[in-house]
């Protein structure tokens, strides 16, 4: 039993990925004991019509994700009337959380801007799956080169909106020193495992974040899904941590009120 | 069987070598890779003076001298000092145990003041390992790139050379070293982005692929989920996760008298 909480569907825009197709994912995911897998859609990180992008995505999600796919809208706050896409995220597709790519979509975590968004977010109790990067930014398209989210405001952030559910995607060498240690303090803060290095990654990460926090997340198909899941082979962990960062810390957050 | 191209003693903690390489094959052992080759020491340097390089390759002797039957060492080099390099590359392969050379960021391998090494490691059969990337961003100016890689394997076309990294932006560095056969690409120490090792052997073969780490700042999970997550056949797997390696190792392996 396996909850991955960092997927995403349809295309990535600067190359055909192995796996883009739903069908072909989702039984990817079948077959490697994925039971519950959290979708994003690439098209949100730079579509602008991201009402079409989550309707999309909702439909996908019903018509292929065979009982396992949850849908995790995209929402850009720097678009015209955006909180209407958080509304219908909660209202129209029942969505549980939504997905934001401040870097892509060109604010900071201290504009006002994002403070508006988490409040909107209070509102309709949606989870932020906070996106810190998407690919390596050494290989970025040489005339779309954008920078990994600075995370530098992040823990006024966190202090001024202490009730939102927050997951920090794609986080690792982002987060170090004090905002790392305050974010893993913070109740409501969680971090995914994708990009999680060096050898035996998740016995390090467990010592600087308490393993209630880690969510199992793969970043597929952008990545092989093999690389979370042999992460679990190369770190002894125990059932009970194992358990919690595969699937209790993900159910846990999502039946929280 | 897995045999790994790439590693280095970071990741783990230990005061000395032994205890780290020691902290090291638990992982391995845990990946079920039976051979891991290491090459340079601490602190890292990156354009290393002769006594630098000596110093490290001390360490990786040191490191190997008590895992025989499962470690190899690469001899550091830096061609910016091409006499010291030569008479290291006696030291650690011709006159040591080492098997294979490791050229890290310090010296353009295009540069022709590189070839006197070049043309030792091939008659030593020693494995040449050299670092490239494409960086977006632009590389450091001792960085080589896959198409530096390819000017220097077309100036010595019966000598392999193993193009480190694969440029990272592997969609270009594949192409850049696909005319040259005797390039093959390592792998290692790159994200896990899905497509990488499909698009390598339909454009090189599986043959020119070859698995390898970069442990202990990656983790062998990532990087083994290349190949253990492609779609390929599984005998173009086995090659690219140790066949291929053997292969270029075996000869000077059976020249050494050491255990394949
Ligand atoms: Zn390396």
């Amino acid at each position: 039993m396996i909850t991955d909480i960092n997927i995403n569907l349809s295309q990535w825009p600067f190359r055909r990925l192995p796996l883009d197709e739903t069908p072909e994912l989702v039984e990817k995911l079948h077959r490697n004991g994925i039971t519950q897998a959290w979708a994003g859609s690439f098209d949100g990180v730079l579509h602008r019509d991201v009402a079409g992008v989550n309707s999309r995505l909702a439909n996908e999600c019903g018509l292929h994700g065979e009982g396992i796919l949850i849908p995790s809208g995209s929402v850009n706050p720097m678009l015209p009337d955006w909180q209407d896409d958080v509304r219908r995220c909660h209202e129209q597709h029942g969505m549980r959380s939504i997905r934001i790519n401040p870097n892509y979509h060109g604010y900071k975590l201290n504009d006002p801007i994002c403070d508006e968004l988490f409040q909107q977010v209070v509102t309709h109790k949606l989870i932020v799956q906070l996106v810190l990067k998407m690919e390596d930014v050494r290989t970025h398209f040489p005339l779309m080169m954008v920078p990994t989210v600075d995370m530098t405001p992040l823990s006024d952030l966190i202090q001024r909106h202490p009730d939102v559910r927050l997951i920090l995607m794609n986080n690792y060498n982002t987060l170090r020193g004090e905002t790392l240690s305050k974010a893993a303090q913070a109740e409501n803060v969680y971090f995914d495992i994708s990009h999680a290095e060096q050898v035996g990654a998740l016995e390090k990460i467990t010592k600087s974040v308490p393993y209630e926090k880690l969510l199992f997340g793969s970043h597929a198909p952008f990545f092989y899904l093999e690389a979370a899941l042999l992460k679990f082979k190369e770190s002894e962990l125990g059932e009970t941590i194992t358990r919690a960062i595969q699937f209790k810390n993900a159910e846990r957050l999502l039946n929280e009120p | 069987m897995i045999w790994d191209l790439h590693g280095h003693f970071s990741g783990v903690d230990g005061a000395t070598v032994d205890e780290r390489i020691a902290r090291l094959m638990e992982y391995a052992d845990r990946m079920g890779v039976e051979r891991q080759v290491f090459f340079m020491g601490w602190p890292w340097s990156r354009d290393p003076t002769p006594e630098e390089f000596r110093k490290q390759n001390d360490q990786v002797l040191q490191a190997i001298s008590h895992w025989h039957d499962r470690a190899f060492g690469f001899a550091y080099l830096n061609g910016r000092y091409p006499k010291e390099s030569l008479a290291e590359l006696e030291r650690c392969v011709a006159d040591g145990p080492m098997v294979g050379v490791k050229l890290w960021v310090s010296f353009k391998c295009s540069d022709r003041k590189i070839d006197p090494i070049i043309v030792r490691c091939g008659e030593l059969k020693a494995a040449i390992y050299q670092h490239t990337w494409l960086k977006v961003q632009g590389n450091s100016p001792g960085e080589s790139t896959p198409t530096d890689l390819a000017i220097l394997a077309r100036r010595h076309r019966s000598v392999p050379i193993i193009c480190g990294h694969t440029g990272g932006d592997w969609t270009r560095g594949i192409r850049a070293v696909r005319a040259e056969k005797n390039v093959s690409i390592g792998i290692g120490g790159s994200e896990p982005t899905a497509g990488f090792v499909e698009m390598a052997v339909r454009e090189l073969g599986a043959d020119r692929v070859i698995y390898g780490s970069d442990i202990g700042g990656r983790s062998y999970a990532s990087q083994l989920a290349k190949v253990q997550g492609a779609d390929i056949p599984a005998a173009d797997r086995e090659q690219i996760l140790g066949l291929n390696l053997k292969r270029m190792l075996t000869p000077i392996l059976n020249a050494k008298g050491m255990k394949r």
